[in-house]
């Protein structure tokens, strides 16, 4: 197994392909022979079918930009003739996808392969996969601690290389906060970047599909393929996709890293503030240079975001009818029953408790006070970054506050776990993008170490300069290439 | 109704979503507590501000108008538990 393919990233990957030192068939089987073996006490991954993916790994063209690159994907994007089961037991068995998500018509024709499908909080509604409906998920690096969420599985497979590299989707954090969890690179894009067709909608206006790799040289390559306007998402951006691999010059003189004084304050764990201080200094010594910016609404960030995000949610989840797909009631009185019976097997606890809090917000009496409220302070958000942009290219920070949490540590108290997405929120409200890479590692209990994730904020469409950031940090350290300890 | 609490089944009925006793009795709190967090923003001044749907200017975009072929009968029932002439089998809605 040392020499295992499931340990490269995408770039090695096509090194050894275009030397002839493996072929993708070869590749896919150290791959599914890495899950078997390494994702048993992890729960990366609800399911994948090894048959397809070697099939097309016999045809492979490793001259395609991602040929015979094998890509895991979270379980909400649509991946045609495989499950999507958005990890709920609405849609758990009984669900196949008849098309492919705009993502994976992207992926195939840049070569790549498709290849498991991974864990998540259930419909994406969660900050540590603990609200998966099917299968419960670990931190590879401590089996006691949650992988963090909603992506948990996608970051779990990359880090403990039962996968090259994977597609998640952040709303809230949702791909940055499980990457800095687990040890792994995680981009969120600019919202308009990727398409959403095929993504099943949890709020529409923060939902974003991403890269989550084992190096920001990855995820440069896997956004230049997924990124771009399209015909099926009206919110899809026009702008020209640029090649953001040659973004990647290591050169970061000059660039203004901003610090925000509100997220520099007492609530960050001191062994993480110490991990990012580091980072800091790292950075400034490649010619980086720090200045101070305020974000002065950060702290209404959770309360805007939780009645934004779920007033969506109620809406989008509406569909979820079990009349067309999905679990259906057995013999109702009623159509009203038959919704109130369907949706509440099939719907887990976070999941009822967003659909319900959304509705209310949306509710009659209520809207002004909430809703509209929350969409003017997003307002004030969005103008704090543009601001803060115009004395900094990029805004740094912890990904989160702390190294990954214990399982059940927050699981019953909601709202403990949504002000741990304290400094990921504000992006999707505001719209930019951001990434997460790993800058240190800390020591928790039993002689255990945790990763740490830096966060790299940038305006719109600057996913350029936020992995030169990124990059240039990996190209300089070593804390992206440490892996979990072996089991 | 107290406008700080949350009538939970009330908001389950609108949402279609049946709750148990327990469940009703946990998310009351729960919500209750989410709710008492996200009130801060009452405190803050908001007047004169645009409210703000999508963090990026939304427009329509437009095509001509073509017919193109769907994805078809059989794929759109490809996932249906209950079915019927080749159409969805919905639940009674008027009464008997």
């Amino acid at each position: 197994m040392s020499d295992s393919a499931a340990k490269l990233s995408i770039v090695e990957l096509q090194r050894d392909y275009r030397s002839g030192k493996r072929t993708p068939s070869e590749a896919i089987s150290d791959i599914i022979e890495a899950i078997k073996l390494n994702d048993g006490d992890v729960g990366a991954y609800l399911s994948f079918d090894p048959e397809m993916a070697l099939d097309e790994a016999s045809n492979a063209d490793i001259n395609l930009p991602l040929g015979g690159v094998p890509i895991a994907i979270k379980d909400l994007i649509n991946v045609k003739g495989q499950p999507c089961t958005c990890a709920s037991r609405f849609l758990d068995s009984s669900y196949t996808s008849t098309y492919d998500a705009t993502v994976i018509t992207r992926l195939r024709q840049a070569g790549a392969i498709p290849l498991g499908r991974t864990n998540m909080d259930e419909f994406a509604m969660g900050s540590s996969t603990e609200n998966s409906g099917l299968r419960s998920a670990s931190n590879p690096w401590d089996v006691d601690r949650v992988p963090g969420g909603s992506s948990g599985g996608s970051a779990i497979c990359v880090s403990n290389d039962t996968a090259i590299a994977a597609l998640g989707s952040d709303t809230g954090g949702s791909i940055r906060q499980p990457a800095s969890f687990c040890g792994c690179v995680g981009l969120k894009p600019t919202y308009g970047r990727v398409s959403r067709y095929g993504l099943v909608a949890f709020a529409s206006s923060l939902d974003q599909i991403g890269p989550m790799t084992k190096t920001s040289e990855d995820a440069a390559l896997l956004l230049s393929v997924i990124s771009g306007s399209d015909s099926r998402d009206s919110t899809a951006l026009s702008d020209v996709v640029p090649d953001y691999s040659s973004h990647l010059t290591g050169d970061i003189k000059g660039l203004r890293i901003g610090l925000p004084k509100e997220y520099f304050n007492e609530g960050i764990d001191a062994d993480v503030r110490a991990c990012v201080d580091e980072a800091i200094s790292h950075l400034e010594k490649l010619g980086a240079k720090i200045v101070d910016v305020s974000l002065p609404h950060t702290e209404y960030a959770i309360a805007t975001y939780y009645i934004i995000a779920t007033a969506e949610a109620s809406a989008n989840l509406a569909r979820f009818d079990g009349v067309r797909y999905g679990n259906r009631a057995v013999e109702p009185n009623d159509i009203l029953e038959h919704y109130r019976l369907s949706r509440a097997a099939g719907f887990g606890d976070e999941v009822k408790r967003r659909i319900i809090l959304g509705t209310y917000v949306l509710s009659s009496g209520y809207n002004d006070a909430y809703y509209v409220r929350a969409q003017k302070v997003r307002t004030l958000i969005r103008k704090d970054f543009a601001a803060a942009f115009n004395q900094a290219d990029v805004i740094l920070s912890p990904t989160a506050p702390t190294p990954a949490f214990k399982s059940g540590e927050k699981s019953s108290d909601p709202l403990q776990m949504y002000l741990a997405d304290i400094f990921t929120i504000a992006a999707n409200l505001a719209g930019i993008c951001g990434a997460s890479t790993p800058c240190g590692n800390v020591q928790v209990e039993n002689g255990r170490t945790m990763p740490v994730g830096l966060q790299v904020l940038g305006p719109h469409l600057s996913e350029g300069t936020v992995l030169r950031i990124t990059d240039a940090f990996e190209k300089t350290t070593d804390w992206h290439r440490l892996r979990p300890p072996t089991r | 109704m107290d406008k700080d609490k949350i009538d939970v089944n009330y908001v389950a009925e609108l949402a279609r979503i049946e709750l148990t006793n327990d469940e009703a009795e946990r998310f009351s709190a729960q919500l209750d507590d989410i709710l008492g967090y996200v009130r801060q923003l009452e405190g803050l001044d908001v007047s004169g501000i645009e409210a703000m749907a999508h963090a990026t200017p939304v427009y329509d975009v437009m095509r001509e108008d073509q017919s193109r072929s769907g994805e078809g009968t059989k794929t759109a029932l490809a996932n249906v538990q209950e079915s019927t002439a080749d159409q969805f089998r919905v639940t009674r809605v008027v009464e008997s």
